[in-house]
């Protein structure tokens, strides 16, 4: 197999306005002829399903939220990046575009990211005229601040909760259409299989979470936008129900998987604590722009912060990267605050950081801040006690997001032809580290700008036909689920889903987490092989799967999580140098830096699936024509 | 953070399907003061697992307060006793040893129970389609900062917009009214310059489409400020009501 990207000749500016005019259009009168499935309603498949529903296709959404406004997407907090340069501080698509490549560690195919930054100011704009109130100045302008690995302030917000903000308005554009009759929404469906017949995607199977039912649906092309898969490490700052089980089944039914390994650990997160705790919860990184990040100078001081002075006091990153300072990107800042951490400086003996606003309340006056962060240092005081306006936050790195995902060419195609992936579920601009605000962007440019023009220009050129739901594969499909389903009801044994999952999410953080070395990833695989057996002898799920049973969602959803989480590590074994957020111990500089190794390791890792624990690697080289490959430096 | 334990009891409204009769079931437990009410019964579930019993349904998704998609009624409010905080973010260390949780769904006309704590309020999103949005295609916008809104505007239109769509204001209102969710729609499409075109035929729409799905009533006693867990304002209904007299007079609506 070859992974052929599709990127156009011509030069890296002209590229996507050169190839949208030779891409095929669908006349006006035929696109009602064609039906498209969209599966997700987070910022990709929100707009996604708003735009192509606009154009005059007609839209099947699914869900498994009860309400289309649910995604994940609502909790993103910090803003979204636009190349506007309303601040006329130094920004242009180049800079975005190079920011995202250099942040990314050079991983990420040049075309894809160029076309992000070029098409980040329509976003904005979008929003805008949708109703999005993003925050503004005394003259009635919109304001900025900034984010990690930009020395600009390109970053548009809504105060911390620019991802609600987006995905309502995003949501409101979808409503619009679901009134109008262009779109159908399932809420409550879960995708269980993608239906291919004759090689290409053709439809899907769901389970309805009410009834337990299984469905089928048939459209000329799929689209899955279903979000990423940091859950697979149990404890992550995502929803509790996302999950990776969308892609997975894709992937085993032919689509390519791709970097599996690179997945984004947040700096700024509240600590673990207690058996109990469910997840990770996020502490924007804008909050990078006025707090400052510290430990104790002295090993194992245990004095409360407040009582250490100021000269005490080690603003590691400030030391260590004084041109970015505590706006490093987020694999630097994470393994620095391990770096401390392990070395036993952290707060009670190496559990946390301290994130520190006491100079800004002192610069700029408690209400600023409030008006600035207001929600966060809520929501901080709500879950932790503490009042972070007296006492600095606690924070630890968790994982938040995962830069791989299913592979897509240019078009934002799988290599199953008919199978689109839009979103965080797609693999494509993020290399080996995503820079903050960022998503929010990629999943709007996917879902507004991107797939209206490649998905018309599938249709125009395969003319792809719509097969009936009584078809020999869709049969398939359904009894592959459930036998699924069947066979977990029925293995009775002792051990509940989650504790699987818990210590699937251990093995992962420990081995597969924010530093690898070859012999933990061997043991990893061992260690989920294992996992995984047990799962398949041991787990116990009540009820029945012909009602609600929200257990046996739980149960499907580790299920795959248990043969992706082998793949994560897999991949991580086989990338032998260090890129961003994959570090490998074993390939560092002298400073302790991400080693790169691009003479055998320029390449997109696609993983083809054979079998259970079984794979093929494809590699996609990546080619790097506008930029120079560089040592990363934030100093 | 502490890591004390308290004994609760638990009285949690049980009932298989819409059509079924509920009732409480009793449970007793011993919780870490850190742990989120969700959590604890996470933990209780997974011993009700374990013990092949069925575990008792509800839903959360962020457990960040920010989705809307968890909702119990606490010891009579929605989200418990905590002002403007979400049942995922109310910690059990804001309950005493030996205290006593009624756990309920949301209760309201519009929200059948579907099983256990998780209601159906699909009846939200009715009049969210019936009208509030900004009618704009993709590609038709002008440059972001071509019409600049007044801080002022902006402000008040966020803290409405902030809504997270949980139904609170519906299930502590003893009409059911969901104003306070409309209200908040309303008021921040119609307090920026983007919203003006639609401005009346919009709230004719979805205040049509809030009685047609079976919300009642406003009686004024503003129970939905004071449990919405984003304290959003009583000031939208008020603000609602005015441009809902005033689309009587001014707009070119069908007869609806
Ligand atoms: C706490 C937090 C804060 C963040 N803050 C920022 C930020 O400030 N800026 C930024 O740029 N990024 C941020 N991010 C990242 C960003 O929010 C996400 O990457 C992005 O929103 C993902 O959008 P999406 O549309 O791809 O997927 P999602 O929003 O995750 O949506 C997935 C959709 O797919 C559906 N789905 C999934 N699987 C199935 C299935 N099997 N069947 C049916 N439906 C399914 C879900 O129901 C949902 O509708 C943040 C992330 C987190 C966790």
């Amino acid at each position: 197999m070859i992974l052929d990207s599709k990127v156009p000749e011509g030069n890296l500016a002209e590229k996507w306005t050169n190839h949208k005019f030779e891409m095929k259009l669908v006349n006006p009168a035929n696109k009602r002829k064609f039906t498209v499935i969209i599966v997700g309603t987070g910022l990709a498949g929100a707009s996604a399903a708003a735009t192509l529903a606009e154009l005059g296709y007609n839209v099947m959404s699914f869900t498994y939220h009860d309400s289309n406004r649910r995604a994940h997407s609502i909790a993103a907090q910090g803003g979204i990046n636009a190349t506007k340069n309303y601040q006329n501080d130094g920004d242009s698509d180049f800079r975005l575009f190079y920011d995202t490549i250099k942040g990314g560690d050079f991983r990420s195919r040049e075309a894809n990211v160029y076309r992000l930054a070029e098409l980040s100011s329509n976003i904005i704009d979008q929003a805008v005229a949708q109703g999005v109130p993003f925050a503004r100045d005394y003259g009635g302008y919109l304001d900025n601040r900034s984010f990690g690995g930009a020395q600009v302030s390109r970053t548009f917000y809504a105060r911390g909760e620019t991802g609600q903000q987006l995905l309502l308005g995003a949501i409101g554009a979808m409503n619009r259409q679901i009134g109008l009759g262009k779109i159908k929404l399932f809420t409550r469906r879960e995708f269980l299989d993608l239906v291919v017949v004759e090689g290409a995607a053709k439809g899907i199977v769901v389970r309805n979470l009410l009834t337990g039912e299984i469905e089928r649906y048939s459209a000329h092309a799929v689209i899955l936008a279903t979000g990423g898969y940091s859950r697979v490490f149990y404890l992550s700052t995502n929803a509790m129900n996302s999950n990776g089980t969308a892609i997975w089944r894709a992937h085993k039914r032919g689509a390519v998987f791709a970097n599996p390994c690179y997945t984004q650990i947040h700096p700024t997160c509240l600590p673990v604590h207690g058996e109990l705790q469910s997840k990770r919860v996020l502490m924007s990184e804008s909050l990078r722009n006025d707090g400052r990040i510290w430990v104790p100078k002295e090993k194992g001081d245990t004095r409360h912060p407040n009582d250490i002075p100021e000269d005490e006091r080690d603003y590691y990153l400030e030391r260590r990267y004084p041109a970015f300072g505590n706006l490093v990107p987020r694999d630097v800042a994470s393994r620095a605050a391990k770096e401390r951490c392990d070395a036993g400086y952290g707060v009670n003996g190496g559990e946390a950081v301290y994130l520190d606003f006491s100079e800004a309340i002192q610069r700029l006056g408690k209400k600023a801040i409030e008006e600035k962060y207001g929600n966060l240092f809520d929501m901080y005081q709500n879950i932790t006690g503490e009042d972070p306006y007296e006492v600095p936050m606690k924070i630890y790195p968790a994982p938040h997001y995962t830069m791989g995902g299913l592979w897509v060419d240019y078009h934002l195609m799988s290599n199953v032809p008919g199978l689109f992936v839009l979103g965080e579920a797609n693999f494509s601009d993020h290399g080996a580290n995503r820079l903050g605000a960022s998503a929010l962007m990629q999943g709007l440019a996917d879902g507004y700008f991107i797939i209206p023009y490649t998905l018309g220009n599938y249709f125009a050129t395969e003319k792809p036909d719509l097969v009936s739901t009584d078809t020999p594969e869709f049969d398939e499909a359904e009894n592959n689920v459930k036998d699924t389903i069947k066979k977990l009801l029925s293995i009775n044994g002792k051990q509940t889903v989650d504790s699987i999952h818990k210590r699937l999410g251990r093995i992962l953080w420990d081995k597969v987490g924010m530093s690898r070395t070859a012999e933990g990833l061997k043991q990893a695989i061992e260690e989920i092989r294992q996992l995984r057996e047990e799962f398949w002898n041991d787990v116990k799920i009540p009820g029945t799967d012909g009602e609600i049973n929200q257990t046996l969602e739980r149960a499907g959803r580790v299920a795959d999580f248990l043969e992706l989480g082998e793949l994560m590590a897999k991949d991580a074994l086989n990338r032998e140098e260090s890129c961003g957020t994959h570090f490998r111990e074993e390939y560092q500089t002298e400073e302790g830096e991400a080693l790169r190794r691009d003479d055998e390791y320029a390449y997109v890792a696609g993983w083809e699936f054979k079998n259970v624990g079984e794979w093929e690697l494809h590699k996609e080289p990546l080619k790097f024509e506008n930029v120079k490959l560089t040592q990363r430096s934030y100093k | 953070m502490s890591d004390g334990h308290i004994n609760v009891t638990l009285k949690i409204w049980r009932q298989d399907g819409p059509n079924q009769e509920g009732g409480f079931e009793e449970f007793k437990v011993n919780v870490s003061t850190d742990a989120s009410v969700l959590e604890m019964l996470d933990e209780l579930n997974n011993e009700l697992e374990q013990q092949g019993k069925r575990p008792i349904a509800f839903e959360s998704d962020c457990r960040e307060g920010i989705c809307g998609t968890c909702g119990i009624v606490i010891n009579g409010h929605p989200h418990g006793p905590l002002p403007k905080t979400a049942t995922c973010q109310l910690h059990m260390r804001n309950f005493k040893d030996g205290e006593t949780l009624t756990l309920e769904p949301f209760r309201a006309a519009a929200f059948p129970i579907v099983r256990d704590l998780i209601v159906d309020r699909s009846a939200l999103d009715k009049v969210l389609q019936a009208g509030g949005f900004i009618s704009v295609n993709t590609g038709n916008a002008p440059d972001a900062n071509s019409i600049p809104v007044s801080k002022h505007a902006a402000t008040l239109a966020i803290e409405a917009a902030e809504c997270i769509g949980c139904g609170a204001c519906v299930a502590t209102c003893k009409n059911s009214s969901a104003m306070l969710f409309v209200g908040a729609k309303v008021s921040h499409l119609a307090l920026l310059p983007q919203g003006q075109i639609e401005r009346y035929e919009r709230v004719e729409k979805m205040v049509a489409k809030m009685d047609e799905v079976g919300f009642g009533n406003c009686s004024n006693t503003y129970a939905c400020e004071a449990e919405c867990p984003k304290g959003v304002s009583v000031v939208n209904i008020a603000r609602m009501n005015r441009e809902f007299l005033k689309a009587k007079l001014l707009s070119h609506n069908v007869e609806l």
